[in-house]
């Protein structure tokens, strides 16, 4: 399920480069840094985490110290630093989440899938944790699920059960 | 009803495609601004529309705008504010969703106000979803000639993007979002000097909030008048408020700015009462960072005159006994609610998002959520409750951006609002974790003012 290791070594394929390419033309001559965000969401949606190796290569492309991407990436929340399961579920824990139940959905999850919050199941499949405001307060409770983070929302212990069969069998 | 200027069609099958939103009229205020309006003339309506910003500072648009440098060859840039984090706000998410291309014309329009001719939407990374339907959005109006060089002839060239976030709430501060958007974390820079001097890359730059900008677009097709005939006072035009917590009809409503807070709560038109037959304890009425109110006060101000949703009446009496509008993230708690518990959610959330460059912040909110933690869990003591006081008070002011003061009132409203339920957590520890201390006196009558003669 792991598709690469803490250690390891990797070279970006010649359609991730290519997303790349598209991306710094988005910003003005000399400002490629801009990219460092969109590039980075593209090398974790290929690998499920960003690997040492991984931010290093960015660096390179971007011609960047690879200090300028190691501190954006422990600096912002939705970038794994750490290999995850393949479906980390992402649940709303803030305010009005919480005043409808987010507590009782992630006792739930934490009993259904049998690992603490930030652990990976035995199977590889699945991880979760709670998260900030996701922006569907008015659906809560809500999870939402990466790399193209589909919500899932107006959530109940039937619901989730429901949808981590469907994951499984995918 | 109410009149509708965002959404009006929003109920219109496949409004999110280019097609069916320019049968409904969509792109014309584009075709008005390009063919037959200067850039100054746009200025000029949105300043007559007395649009304040929909982000949560209410700042009016117009004036921001005209404030914008301009000097020569160096350009100019607009950044839209979709990084939507605050607790409660939900608004800008909907409206991406359902009817990207206002947002989209919206960017149009404004981008030729100000002579900017490239753009970014900075929307934030969690609404991955929504920034794929952006993307697709801009791509069918370029198709369509109202993107790129020389759109629909005027000589006017704009080229948009947008920019995903990668989840960190002060990336909605403004100048915070500039920093990420040049792809470093997002610390708040010290202003002076303000974006509209030394922005993106330097340039000047304005960053006005998704509806700020999709309000752009009736006020060019109607004139800056006919907006500011809606609404009360100096709170002109129409307002999305986001709804949610224990109501019965959670949503997001366009409001004219000037219904009562009683109706908003209690209409079917919009929050449909109370949920589950319960009654009324609290609301946070604009977001996680503006002070919550206990019912009584949130119905009434203490004149006894009816609370209306706008940005004067919400704030009347100030923090004492006021609150704010700040982005319409309107949350409802009802009697069964924890006062406590919800002021440390609050508290967890902005220690967690405290980018941690000042120490008043970085320090103090997580102190708050510590005390809260242990106050909540039923091992506070009595001189807990002055230490968070004491905490708030520090923060407040005492930082870069406004991040800080947004952790600390929801902190001391709730301890001058809600004091008792507090205390009860310390005399009652062990009540507190099973059961809570529920509605008290929140919603009683507020007493009469001394009339003085
Ligand atoms: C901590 C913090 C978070 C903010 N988050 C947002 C946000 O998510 N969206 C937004 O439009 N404005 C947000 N703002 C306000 C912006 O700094 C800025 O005032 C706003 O985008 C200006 O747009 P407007 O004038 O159209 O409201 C935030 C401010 C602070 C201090």
């Amino acid at each position: 399920m792991l598709k690469v290791t803490e250690t390891q070594e990797i070279n970006f394929s010649k359609e991730l480069i290519a997303q790349f390419d598209e991306m710094v033309q988005r910003y003005p001559q000399g400002k490629q840094k801009s990219a460092l965000l969109p590039i980075l969401h593209a090398v974790q949606a290929e690998y499920g985490w960003l690997s040492p190796s991984a931010m290093d290569n960015v660096a390179e492309y971007l011609n960047i110290q690879p200090i300028e991407v190691y501190e954006v990436a422990t600096f912002y929340t939705m970038f794994f630093l750490q290999p995850q399961g393949k479906y980390v579920l992402e649940v709303c824990r803030t305010g009005p989440c919480q005043l409808v139940g987010a507590d009782k959905i992630m006792d739930h999850l934490e009993k259904k899938l049998g690992v603490k919050e930030g652990e990976v199941t035995k199977d590889g499949l699945f991880s979760w944790r709670g998260v900030e405001c996701l922006a569907a307060c008015g659906m809560a409770p809500v999870l939402q699920i990466g790399p193209d983070y589909t919500y899932y929302e107006n959530l109940t212990a039937d619901k989730l059960d429901t949808l981590i069969e469907e994951l499984k069998k995918k | 009803m109410a009149r509708k200027l965002l959404f009006e069609h929003i109920n219109v099958p496949g409004i999110n495609t280019f097609d069916v939103y320019r049968k409904q009229g969509g792109y014309r205020a584009v075709e008005k601004a390009l063919k037959s309006l200067s850039p100054d003339d746009v200025v000029e309506e949105v300043k007559k529309s007395g649009l304040r910003g929909r982000g949560g500072a209410g700042f009016p648009t117009g004036m921001k705008w005209s404030f914008l440098a301009k000097p020569e060859g160096v350009p100019r840039y607009l950044v839209c504010n979709a990084d939507e984090s605050e607790p409660g706000t939900f608004k800008d998410r909907y409206l991406m969703t359902n009817i990207p291309h206002l947002l989209i014309e919206g960017m149009i329009v404004s981008s030729y106000a100000l002579g900017a001719n490239t753009s970014y939407i900075y929307v934030r990374g969690e609404m991955m979803p929504q920034i794929r339907i952006l993307e697709k959005a801009i791509a069918e109006a370029k198709a369509a000639g109202f993107l790129g060089k020389n759109i629909l002839g005027s000589g006017f060239d704009l080229e948009l993007y947008v920019q995903p976030g990668g989840g960190a709430y002060i990336c909605g501060e403004e100048t915070a979002l500039l920093e990420s958007l040049e792809g470093k974390r997002g610390n708040p820079r010290i202003k002076p000097p303000f974006p509209a001097v030394s922005g993106l890359y330097g340039c000047p730059t304005v960053v006005n909030n998704v509806e700020s900008i999709a309000a752009v677009v009736p006020i060019v097709n109607e004139g800056g008048d006919e907006y500011a005939k809606i609404g009360i006072g100096r709170s002109t035009g129409t307002k999305l408020i986001s709804a949610s917590g224990n109501i019965n009809k959670p949503g997001v409503y366009e409001i004219e700015l000037g219904v009562s807070v009683e109706e908003f709560i209690y209409s079917e038109e919009y929050c449909g009462g109370i949920a589950n037959g319960k009654r009324l304890k609290a609301v946070v009425a604009g977001g996680s960072s503006v002070p919550i109110l206990p019912a009584n006060l949130i119905l009434k101000t203490t004149n006894g005159e009816n609370r209306l949703m706008t940005y004067e009446s919400l704030s009347d009496g100030g923090f004492a006994t006021g609150t704010m509008l700040g982005s319409g993230g309107f949350v409802v708690l009802d009697e069964d609610a924890c006062i406590v518990r919800n002021t440390w959610n609050f508290s967890r959330f902005y220690h967690h998002e405290s980018c941690g460059q000042c120490s008043p912040c970085r320090e103090g909110t997580g102190w708050m959520e510590k005390v809260l933690h242990r106050l909540e869990y039923g091992h506070g003591t009595m001189s807990d409750i002055d230490l968070l006081v004491n905490v708030a008070k520090q923060i407040e002011g005492n930082t870069i951006c406004p991040l800080g003061d947004a952790a600390a009132w929801p902190v001391a409203s709730a301890i001058r609002h809600f004091r008792d339920e507090f205390e009860w957590h310390v005399t009652h520890p062990q009540e507190a974790l099973k059961g809570n201390y529920g509605l008290a006196h929140y919603a009683d009558p507020l007493p009469q003012i001394a009339q003085t003669v």
